[in-house]
């Protein structure tokens, strides 16, 4: 059961709400309270854009345990606009080939159900390609 | 029952003390499409005609909550108002990802909502949405909220097969209500009519609706649209004409053509509003996203008349007038042609998988 702990990283899981540092002005995402710049401390909310394009990517065709309903998909590693890179899956793709450095943009999404009909639904951040680029 | 008194009767419309608008509004259509050529292959052997063109088939990975999401993030941008002034987030569907469990929760938290709102949601088949609206407006309307979210988003159900099956589709819109000095559409006053009808249903625990054959067209649909149409034009004391566009909801594109010519608009009042053919009838959503794709093209000044349906049943009628704020805050968000164009065409078998018609023991 990881309900408390989807519970607990929801803002940031919903809407990319990360923390951006008052010493150096650096963002930070995942938000974990000290600058990973400057070492100082670093609790102020901030809010991503969910601009970014995409660093890396790969195809998960053999999909881990609670994933396997939407095999085959993609990860990227997503360069956010704002510094910080993101793992993420994408959506939306149609029919539409993925490249380095493509514009994507945060939207959120089912990312699995727990349970046979009957655990929590995850949502969460994915990416998608921009749709006004 | 006791009778209206004839002052009463003259007094049907809802009007709120303190005037209110539309500050933002947001579509949401899904990228997939299939079209009815698809269904007619499948089960009539391609010799049944489909009502529609094609129909929005939501992803796997999206449902009422992310749907309502993307839209109302769009009514925000246009809005131009912070997420924590929002003091209401109400969501009206026949597809709640939960049975118990709002779906208004989870959208607040993704939107950045405060914590100090009204949340529920808002269910009467596929009125629920314009049923959201009016609580919305006279939320604000009575001074207990400066702004209320409401929203009508559907993953519509048909049964394989069935009629609805070509129809039945994906989507939805957002709006903001707002005190109408900052309205980009002002709402003049809703009227509301409902019976009890047995049309269309469907019980606890039951995947698909069931509907009542000769109930659908003239003692449900065209009952209620036109009475709520009817009664609209007559207490604000207009003609048909005096409106630059009508929104229906739209099941099929003949229903509310149909409704339209007997309340006497033209169809070139009808067709901007009219997008069943190309993504099929988005349930709660449907008489919504029709006014947000006439919202992207209306002109200050413009006056526009809404009726939803809700089956079982009841319409909302709305008269709104667009004010000159439209033309900046149209362009913050995508138009609903935008999510329209963006069209990936799915077969059959891709739409028994998104749609979850495969059972996988």
């Amino acid at each position: 059961m990881e309900i408390p702990r989807h519970w607990r990283l929801k803002q940031q899981r919903y809407a990319l709400m990360g923390e951006v540092c008052p010493h150096c002005e650096v963002k930070i995402f995942p938000p974990r309270d000290v600058c990973p710049e400057c070492g100082g401390e670093a609790k102020t909310r901030f809010a991503f854009s969910g601009k970014g394009k995409i660093y890396s990517y790969t195809v998960m065709r053999d999909a881990p345990s609670g994933y396997e309903q939407n095999a085959p998909y993609t990860v990227a590693v997503v360069a956010l606009e704002e510094g910080p890179m993101v793992t993420a899956q994408l959506t939306d793709l149609g029919e539409e080939p993925v490249a380095i450095g493509m514009p994507v943009e945060m939207v959120t999404r089912k990312i699995r159900e727990d349970g046979e009909r009957k655990g929590m639904i995850v949502y969460g951040y994915k990416f998608r390609p921009a749709l006004r680029a | 029952m006791t009778q209206l008194t004839s002052s009463d009767a003259d007094n049907l419309l809802l009007r709120t003390d303190r005037k209110t608008g539309i500050i933002g509004y947001g579509a949401y259509v899904p990228r997939y499409r299939l079209p009815g050529s698809e269904v007619s292959r499948v089960w009539t052997g391609g010799k049944g005609g489909s009502p529609v063109k094609e129909k929005s088939v939501a992803g796997l990975d999206e449902d009422v909550v992310t749907m309502s999401i993307e839209a109302a993030r769009n009514a925000l941008a246009r809005a131009g108002i912070e997420p924590c002034e929002l003091r209401a987030v109400w969501v009206g569907s026949e597809s709640h990802p939960y049975a118990v469990k709002p779906s208004g929760t989870v959208v607040a938290e993704a939107i950045g909502a405060s914590h100090n709102i009204q949340s529920g949601d808002w269910e009467f088949a596929c009125k629920a949405g314009t049923e959201a609206m009016v609580a919305a407006t006279a939320l604000v309307g009575s001074g207990m909220a400066k702004y209320a979210l409401a929203i009508g988003m559907d993953t519509a159900q048909g049964k394989p097969g069935d009629a609805l099956e070509y129809t039945a589709s994906s989507g939805g819109a957002a709006f903001v209500i707002g005190p109408a000095e900052e309205a980009a559409v002002l709402i003049e006053a809703s009227y509301s009519y409902v019976s009890d009808t047995p049309d269309f249903w469907r019980r606890p625990e039951q995947k698909y609706p069931e509907h009542g054959q000769r109930f659908t067209g003239e003692p449900a649909y065209f009952k209620h649209v036109e009475t709520a149409g009817r009664v609209m034009l007559q207490q604000m004391k207009r003609t048909p004409a005096d409106y630059n566009y009508v929104v229906f909801h739209q099941p099929n594109p003949k229903f509310p053509q149909k409704a339209g010519a007997t309340l006497g608009f033209t169809p070139e009042q009808i067709k901007p509003g009219l997008l069943v053919s190309t993504i099929g009838n988005t349930y709660a959503g449907a008489s919504l996203i029709g006014l947000t794709a006439v919202l992207d093209i209306a002109k200050p000044g413009d006056k526009i008349l809404m009726v939803s349906y809700g089956s079982g049943a009841g319409s909302d009628a709305f008269s709104l007038v667009v004010t000159d704020k439209i033309t900046a805050r149209r362009g913050l968000a995508p138009s609903t042609a935008d999510y329209i164009a963006r069209r990936t065409q799915i077969d059959y078998a891709m739409y028994t998988r998104f749609r979850d018609k495969i059972d996988m023991g």
